[in-house]
């Protein structure tokens, strides 16, 4: 592994945690851009070369054109190159169905202690509500491959005690066989959520800490939850990125700084220790913030 | 006897679901005969898309879908359309702010002040799928059948503001959701080559468009370049849309603009950034106003806020090749 990097981006430090959790000779279904599709793409580059990813435009199995533009990745001849099937929406969709998709990433706006997503509606459906684009992919996602790992931010209003609305399920109401009643197939769901600060497992369908990035303390992760998690024996300190993994990441699958537009910026101090900086806005000007 | 029990159902509306009326409207309307479908956009949105139609495009306005003539939709002041906003990206958001859209059963749209209003407003009421959901429900129309049961779906809000409902499987007797299946009134496919009957070759990946065009009373295919049926017949293998379920046929070149077509022209990317933030600031009546109602035509639209410059910035920067040459 290349030298630890002095200065990154919080989201590219979340962007190469969830890389080097890429299982080699797996299959992946990816959010067809964003984070998701920079951590697969890295984790094949540099640690898996043999995980394998599909997109929900039916593509199987690319190998995408570099540099990557997280602003059009569906249906563009970049992004599907040299795949070895080009299918259809369903195409993909019934290879999950079948159970041929071991893990499916996917970000959001909300999660709540069981792992369910909310893409759809911030507030009350039924009356004052702001809303979002709808599920997209990712309901099939979340309930049709074996595991699903979500990316997500952060913050209080993001981990919520219960979602606004479930757009994608989780483990539902938390009980046992509440995925099963609903009618989803068994031994599916949530299995990893990774924030720019730390990283979540499940422990009896309920949401665990189990990592925490060395820019920030465990404490400052809790205040940053509308709800409490269980806690691992054990709280990890995770890795941050390295110079390969950022060289990769800025000049091959986020040139221009989408990705990571909103995120802080992170810079190691003499000791080793690591703190928040104060930087520039990011990213192309001529984009709307938080791409 | 095995009894079917209903565990829970959405309570949103949803198309009608009459297979047998589907049959009959196949048997009456699409012509066996290889007849010449050939018109121009103008013509086949004023004869294929009527107000109150349940509207299907297949990819979206920015990925090889049928953009000039979903800008024609509006340029017609289609009104009260349900869209099938499966994959949608900046799509529903046009069509709502020109104001022809009543309801949208959502897979996926790129959100924004002109959707969110109208919703808040009542003007538009949307109903919650998924994106594959969606091409479920197409699959099952095209299959001619009345429903498909999911594995996903279940258990999520989206199940209770849909049509889906949830039932005891009479074979596994284990919990299964189902879908209605959907026969829209009208699909709009964007191809690469077509003939003058509708035989149609689409290179590269897609959401629903065999599904669609087969589960669609009214077919209207705009294409890129129309080529010989002799053609055709030298590689049936690339017939993605056999000619006796479309009902029209528009030769439109760069029809995809602003979006990508794979293997022919990439998007305009400072015209993508224009309408995403569009989408996002509300300001879709602006971009409406200069390149749907300011311009006769698509011809137009190129010819003048386009230019012959920019067109071949695009071309020129279509070089991957592999998969998109018959």
């Amino acid at each position: 592994m290349s030298e630890k990097a002095s200065y990154f981006n919080e989201r590219e430090h979340q962007i190469c945690v969830v890389a080097r959790m890429v299982e080699d000779a797996r299959t992946y279904w990816v959010a067809g851009g964003g984070s998701p599709m920079a951590a697969i793409l890295l984790g094949k580059k540099l640690y898996s070369p043999n995980a394998i990813y599909v997109t929900e435009d039916g593509v199987i199995a690319p190998e995408p054109a570099l540099p990557f533009d997280p602003l059009m990745t569906m249906v563009t001849s970049r992004s599907s190159y040299r795949a070895l099937q080009w299918g259809t929406m369903n195409t993909v969709g019934f290879h999950a169905q079948i159970g041929l998709m071991d893990y499916g990433i996917l970000n959001t706006l909300q999660v709540d202690p069981y792992g369910n997503i909310n893409s759809t509606a911030l507030g009350d459906y039924e009356g004052e509500h702001r809303r979002f684009g709808g599920p997209g992919g990712a309901d099939s996602i979340a309930s049709l491959c074996w595991r699903t790992i979500l990316m997500t931010d952060q913050q209080a209003r993001k981990f919520v005690p219960r979602v606004d609305f479930i757009s994608s399920p989780g483990f539902l109401d938390g009980s046992e066989g509440a995925r099963e009643r609903a009618g989803l197939p068994r031994s599916t769901g949530p299995w990893r959520v990774a924030t720019p600060w730390a990283v979540f497992d499940y422990q009896d369908r309920h949401l665990r800490l189990t990592g925490v990035s060395p820019f920030v303390t465990v404490d400052q992760v809790l205040a940053e939850m509308s709800f409490k998690p269980k806690l691992a024996d054990e709280i990890e300190t995770l890795e941050t990125p390295t110079e390969d993994e950022l060289a990769l990441l800025r000049t091959e699958l986020d040139q221009r700084g989408q990705i990571t537009d909103v995120g802080r910026w992170v810079a190691m101090a003499e000791d080793g220790s690591f703190a928040f900086v104060e930087q520039e806005k990011g990213g192309d000007p001529s984009l709307p913030g938080s791409w | 006897m095995t009894t079917v029990d209903v565990l829970a159902e959405g309570r949103g509306e949803f198309l009608k679901v009459d297979p047998d009326g589907f049959r009959e409207w196949v048997r009456e309307h699409k012509d066996r005969a290889l007849i010449p479908k050939l018109m121009s956009d103008k013509e086949a949105v004023e004869k294929f898309v009527s107000d109150g139609d349940y509207l299907l495009y297949e990819c979206n306005y920015l990925q090889r879908g049928p953009s000039s003539l979903i800008r024609e939709v509006i340029r017609q002041k289609k009104k009260d359309l349900w869209l099938g906003a499966k994959f949608t990206w900046v799509t529903a958001a046009l069509l709502v702010g020109g104001g022809c859209v009543s309801k949208l059963d959502v897979g996926f749209f790129l959100f924004g002040p002109t959707v969110e209003q109208a919703i808040r407003e009542g003007r538009v009421t949307a109903y919650e799928y998924s994106n594959v959901v969606m091409t479920n429900r197409i699959m099952a129309g095209a299959m001619g059948l009345p429903f498909i049961p999911v594995r996903s779906f279940g258990g999520t809000d989206n199940f209770a503001h849909s049509g889906a409902k949830l039932i005891n499987d009479p074979y596994t007797g284990e919990p299964i959701t189902i879908v209605p299946a959907l026969n829209p009134d009208v699909a709009l496919i964007h191809v690469h080559q077509a003939d003058v009957f509708g035989n149609a070759r689409i290179f590269g990946t897609g959401i629903s468009h065999q599904e669609a065009a087969m589960a669609s009373k009214k077919v209207i295919i705009s294409t890129e370049e129309i080529i010989e049926t002799d053609e055709i017949r030298r590689d049936p293998a690339r017939t993605t849309i056999p000619y006796y379920v479309v009902d029209a046929v528009v030769h439109v070149p760069f029809g995809a603009y602003p979006g990508e077509m794979q293997g022919r022209y990439a998007s305009d990317v400072p015209h993508v950034i224009e309408i995403v933030a569009s989408t996002l600031r509300g300001l879709i009546p602006q971009y409406l106003e200069k390149y749907v109602y300011g311009v006769s035509s698509h011809q137009e639209m190129l010819d003048k806020l386009v230019g012959a410059h920019k067109l071949k910035e695009i071309v020129g920067r279509a070089t991957i090749k592999e998969g998109y040459t018959a």
